[in-house]
């Protein structure tokens, strides 16, 4: 009898001991299953949305749709093809000198803690900030408009230029920060100067970093629609500088409003995510060959 | 040489004192001549009107659901998407996922728009058919812009949560563990709070991608300008009030689209201004 009520009276302690254990257990479980679920989550729409593209967007790649010029009938990507590779060289024409300057500046020239390096640094945040749509405004008053541009490949290619500029920056400037001083000294040492030093030593060392950076630039410059619309046009041509052309982005989202050629619009967006594939697989072997070094 | 790199450095700040001056000269006269109060909080969107009315807070409104949508998808699972790639991906894995979240990234707007036109879109209409809940809509809505634009700025709340939280001391998760706590109870109890501000900073980062957002919204939000908290019904965001009208807008029509650029542009430096804030208390 007495054992009886010693059991009784421990065992809602127990209970609860047990409880608590088995709660903290169960949270455990739960917790871990949402991580693991978001997971799955966040690549199954990845994997998805790839394979859903490709799959309905490959059988449309017909041959009428690479012919030479366009037409409304056959709707052919290939000056906007063109278009994008004469607009992702020109922007980068631009914006890689200026972004490698930039950070040879800030981290070869510049003394660390400088006003002005401060300034240039919050500044490439803000435009990196900055939504394309905005860039596309800016460029259709300051270059179509003020400049008188007009709509056209200088326009676009020059908006997208600024629009990469802080990716090509950071990253170039990453790369510089990378190499190792005493490759410098080294330099320094032989008694070359801080230009041969940057030319010579520095840059080649710093080359994949930067590379990297410029190929994820070029990945941005042939998905970009909202800054292209108002200054680059949407003329389905093989454009010179001062004409308008049309990207394959505008191009996808010219088809897609229409809603009569969804079709090519499928192939189209197939053309735009191999090309992105691509570009990001080529960023991330040239990284990789960074880390190795 | 030196002078000729000091010249290439300045140009980023040259270019943000451009943007700043030529949008707000080409917009402010605009705010001015339709009254900076009615502008901002009118109800009525009609440009074409006789006499027009260019109120802007439909869009306003637009801009700020859609991206409260993106946010209530999107950071609970990239924040999860990003404990899990912190703290429970094994090596191997994880080389193959780090360059998926970057390739997610890489996609372009245009794609995910047109892929949330062909699926998405059709989706959300079954789901108000009268075959299922009858609530009706046509897809094109302010839920199916909020899926898509959560899917989308899952790259961005991943890759900064994700840094954020390896940025915590690993004596952190070693002290809790050695104290008897489960893996779960180390990473949820002390790892996430100890990285609370850099998560902070990659919501607000989120949001200011989502706020800014153009070409994939406009294909999936249906762009009526109207007050509506109806999440199956369409609504229009201030960007794809830009897009849609810029293309045949004159006059004080094409002032007050561009004074609708500079309302987003203050919202983004806005938002700019929050995160170097945060990012700032985070380094110290």
């Amino acid at each position: 009898m007495t054992e009886n009520t010693a059991l009784r009276v421990a065992r809602p302690a127990a209970r609860t001991e047990n409880g608590r254990r088995l709660h903290g257990h169960l949270k455990s479980r739960l917790q871990k299953g949402l991580v693991y679920g978001a997971a799955a989550i966040t690549f199954a729409v990845l994997l998805f949305l790839v394979a859903y593209i490709l799959v309905n967007g490959i059988p449309q790649l017909k041959p009428s749709l690479f012919s030479w010029t366009y037409t409304s009938e056959n709707v052919s990507m290939v000056p906007a093809i063109i278009t994008t590779v004469e607009m992702t060289f020109l922007a980068l024409l631009i914006a890689v000198p200026l972004g490698l300057s930039t950070a040879i500046y800030l981290n070869e020239y510049a003394t660390r803690g400088n006003r002005l390096v401060n300034i240039i640094r919050i500044t490439t945040e803000t435009l990196s900030g900055i939504p394309s749509i905005v860039y596309g405004l800016f460029g259709m008053l300051f270059f179509v408009t003020a400049l008188h541009w007009g709509y056209s490949m200088l326009s676009g290619a020059v908006t997208l230029a600024i629009m990469i500029l802080p990716l090509v920056m950071r990253t170039a400037e990453e790369a510089l920060m990378a190499v190792p001083d005493t490759f410098r000294e080294g330099s320094f040492g032989l008694g070359a100067g801080r230009l041969r030093t940057v030319f010579r030593i520095v840059l080649p060392a710093a080359m994949p970093g930067i590379l990297s950076g410029v190929i994820l630039g070029i990945g941005r410059i042939v998905g970009e629609t909202a800054a292209l619309i108002f200054t680059a046009g949407t003329m389905a041509q093989i454009p010179g500088l001062l004409q308008s052309g049309r990207t394959l982005a505008i191009h996808m989202y010219v088809l897609s409003g229409e809603g009569l050629h969804m079709n090519e619009a499928y192939a189209t967006a197939v053309v735009l995510l191999v090309v992105v594939l691509l570009m990001n697989l080529l960023s991330a072997l040239v990284a990789r060959r960074l880390t190795k070094q | 040489m030196h002078g000729v790199f000091f010249a290439c450095a300045l140009a980023s700040i040259l270019a943000v004192a451009l943007i700043c001056v030529f949008l707000f000269a080409n917009g402010v006269p605009a705010m001015r001549e339709i009254g900076l109060l009615d502008f901002l909080l009118g109800t009525k969107w009609s440009p074409t009107n006789v006499p027009p009315s260019f109120g802007i807070l439909p869009m306003i409104l637009g801009s700020v659901y859609i991206t409260a949508g993106a946010i209530l998808v999107g950071v609970p699972i990239g924040l999860l998407t990003a404990i899990f790639m912190a703290f429970y991906c094994p090596k191997r894995m994880y080389g193959v996922l780090k360059p998926c979240t970057e390739l997610l990234a890489g996609i372009p707007s245009i794609v995910y728009g047109f892929f949330g036109m062909v699926v998405i879109v059709p989706l959300i209409r079954w789901f108000g058919s009268r075959d299922v809940t009858g609530l009706g809509g046509s897809g094109s809505s302010i839920l199916a812009a909020s899926i898509l634009l959560g899917i989308m700025i899952l790259p961005t709340i991943i890759g900064v949560s994700e840094a954020a939280l390896r940025a915590v001391p690993g004596s952190y998760y070693e002290g809790a563990v050695a104290l008897g706590a489960s893996h779960e109870r180390a990473v949820f109890a002390v790892m996430l709070p100890a990285a609370k501000s850099g998560v902070l900073a990659a919501v607000v980062l989120g949001i200011g991608r989502a706020i800014g957002e153009t070409m994939a919204v406009i294909m999936v939000a249906g762009n009526q300008a109207r007050l509506t908290g109806n999440i199956l019904k369409g609504i229009r965001t201030m960007t794809a009030n830009i897009v849609m009208e810029m293309g045949y807008a004159t006059d004080l029509h094409r002032e007050a689209l561009i004074a609708t650029g500079v309302v987003l542009f203050v919202f983004i430096l806005l938002i700019n201004l929050s995160f170097s804030v945060l990012k700032r208390r985070k380094n110290t």
